[in-house]
């Protein structure tokens, strides 16, 4: 069965105007954003296919950018997204690619983390019902949809690392639904990727960081209510 | 789920003795886990966005981005009370309130995808104007999103919800029947009367093609939207008069997806026919990209 429940024919909540453009744009913007682990302070944003021919029109530019904001879908401050992000100091611009693409709706992010410096390039395609594919995380190959709580950790090839990692999600009590492991070279750098039946605690990512060989770790989590709302979120 | 097609559904709901909105909410609790008091939580916050997003599109500045459309609700709206209309009454309303929530979607408003988008208006327009006409609890509505979410996942599984797949048919088409379906059931019609709305709905939308001026998600889509929300009333009265679908509503549901996949691709939310493609649309997306 492809829709597996109620909310995904009633849902998602959105800003509109259109589920593949625009809701899709915003989770991988926000998907972005919880990748890179802190607000950007540069944004390059390249849209292929057809987000090149309309992005405007749909507003996926403040879409995506939205989502480095930390905005939810349905985030009423998304299609003053740019205006919010200049104010904030993030230097942003906008590009039409060429060349090769994956998917009709491709956007590629160059981000430049605003305290650590860091640089993170990732691909992301909007593959219908605002559902979407990360592709490309710094030229490890990933397919992370945002579907499930994910941990992304960098880490040296290296013999029993993914041993290691599992042992630790084991002892955190949480089960994974689906892993990816890609390496730029034999004992070289790797990423590895975890899809998660329930979110992690910060203790269990601090216990995957202390492992040797792991340089970082991240959790993406789309299904997490952005900032402003989860104040109200508690409260219900 | 336990339930694959409208008429194991229907079926479902005769054995255990509960209307589709109440099956369709216990089904859900046991696929996710969460207990059904949730998942009515869930679905009451989504009722509160589109009663936003109807008053919204009935009272605020609408316009779209491109400046092609918006207000026209309010036109709609103003008419209804000020002239006699042809339509009027509570399907002028329903037919109102649908645009408004179309043209907040346009606006980049917030709203929900029923089943997308791009449809988002005719769910919200009939059941918004219908609870203001029967004086139904918000409890009540957001039962009946259960069962139209329940005719639409059948037919989402069975067949397509979205224009790049199926053409228009797959996204306002499927909510029109689900519309139907579910307020046949909050009527007091049977789940088995309500699977014959779907089925008389789906069969009116047949073809439907998805062709996009400029591709953007303002004409035809809106207006298609404030049709969609009468013909939805007019299947659900077809249906509660016992009017049947005589073709089941599940072999209608498998000529959707047997139409949508001959659609050609420039029929198919492409902007490469159709509507798009017509002198005046193909000027419109010219100044649309000269104003980039």
């Amino acid at each position: 069965m492809r829709f597996k429940d109620v909310f995904s024919i009633i849902g998602p909540a959105m800003v509109g105007p259109s589920s593949s453009h625009t809701a899709g744009a915003a989770r991988i913007g926000r998907a972005a954003r919880q990748v890179l682990g802190e607000m950007p302070r540069e944004a390059e944003v390249t849209f292929f296919g057809s987000f090149a021919a309309t992005y405007e029109g749909h507003g996926t530019d403040r879409a995506i950018i939205g989502g480095l904001l930390d905005f939810p879908t349905d985030d009423p401050r998304l299609p003053d997204s740019i205006t919010l992000a200049t104010e904030a100091g993030m230097d942003i611009s906008f590009r039409q690619g060429t060349g090769l693409f994956p998917h009709p709706n491709t956007v590629r992010l160059r981000l430049i983390g605003q305290d650590s410096g860091q640089e993170l390039t990732l691909t992301g395609t909007s593959i219908g019902g605002g559902n979407i594919e990360i592709v490309d995380v710094d030229g490890f190959g990933v397919k992370l949809t945002g579907m499930y709580p994910t941990v992304l950790i960098q880490h040296m090839d290296y013999l029993g690392v993914l041993a290691s990692v599992t042992d630790v999600i084991r002892s955190g009590q949480v089960n994974i639904g689906h892993m990816s492991l890609d390496r730029k070279n034999r004992s070289g750098a790797a990423l590895t990727v975890l899809e998660l039946d329930e979110s992690a605690t910060p203790e269990l990512l601090q216990a995957l960081g202390d492992l040797p060989a792991v340089k970082s770790v991240k959790l993406v989590d789309l299904n997490e209510a952005g900032q402003e709302e989860k104040g109200k979120e508690s409260t219900s | 789920m336990n339930f694959r097609t409208l008429s194991e559904l229907a079926v479902l709901c005769e054995e255990r003795g509960l209307g589709i909105g109440a099956l369709m909410l216990e089904e859900q609790s046991a696929e996710s886990g969460r207990s059904k008091e949730q998942e009515f939580a869930t679905m009451s916050q989504y009722y509160g966005v589109m009663k936003e997003a109807v008053h919204r599109g009935m009272h605020e500045d609408t316009t779209s981005r491109s400046g092609l459309t918006g207000l026209d609700a309010q036109r709609v709206g103003a008419y209804n009370t000020a002239a006699e209309p042809l339509l009027g009454g509570p399907a002028g309303q329903a037919m109102a309130y649908a645009l408004a929530v179309s043209e907040v979607n346009a606006s980049m408003g917030r709203i929900i995808a029923t089943p997308t988008a791009g449809s988002c208006g005719i769910i919200p327009g009939v059941f918004l104007s219908c609870q203001e006409r029967f004086g139904w609890s918000d409890d009540v509505m957001v039962s009946g999103l259960f069962a139209a979410g329940a005719i639409g996942y059948v037919i989402a599984n069975n067949s397509f919800v979205s224009g790049a797949e199926g053409g228009c048919q797959a996204e306002v088409g499927s909510a029109i029947g689900m519309a139907a379906g579910a307020l046949t059931e909050l009527r007091g019609g049977t789940p088995a009367q309500a699977v014959h709305a779907v089925g008389l709905a789906l069969k009116n939308t047949l073809g439907l093609i998805c062709d996009p001026v400029g591709g953007l998600v303002e004409i035809p889509c809106i207006v298609r939207n404030g049709f969609g929300a009468v013909t939805a009333l007019a299947a659900a009265d077809m249906a509660l008069a016992g009017v049947r679908s005589v073709i089941p509503s599940d072999e209608v549901i498998k000529v959707m997806l047997e139409v949508g996949s001959a659609m050609p691709e420039i029929h198919r939310e492409t902007a490469g026919g159709g509507l798009a493609q017509t002198p005046t649309g193909r000027k419109i997306m010219e100044d649309l990209r000269r104003k980039k």
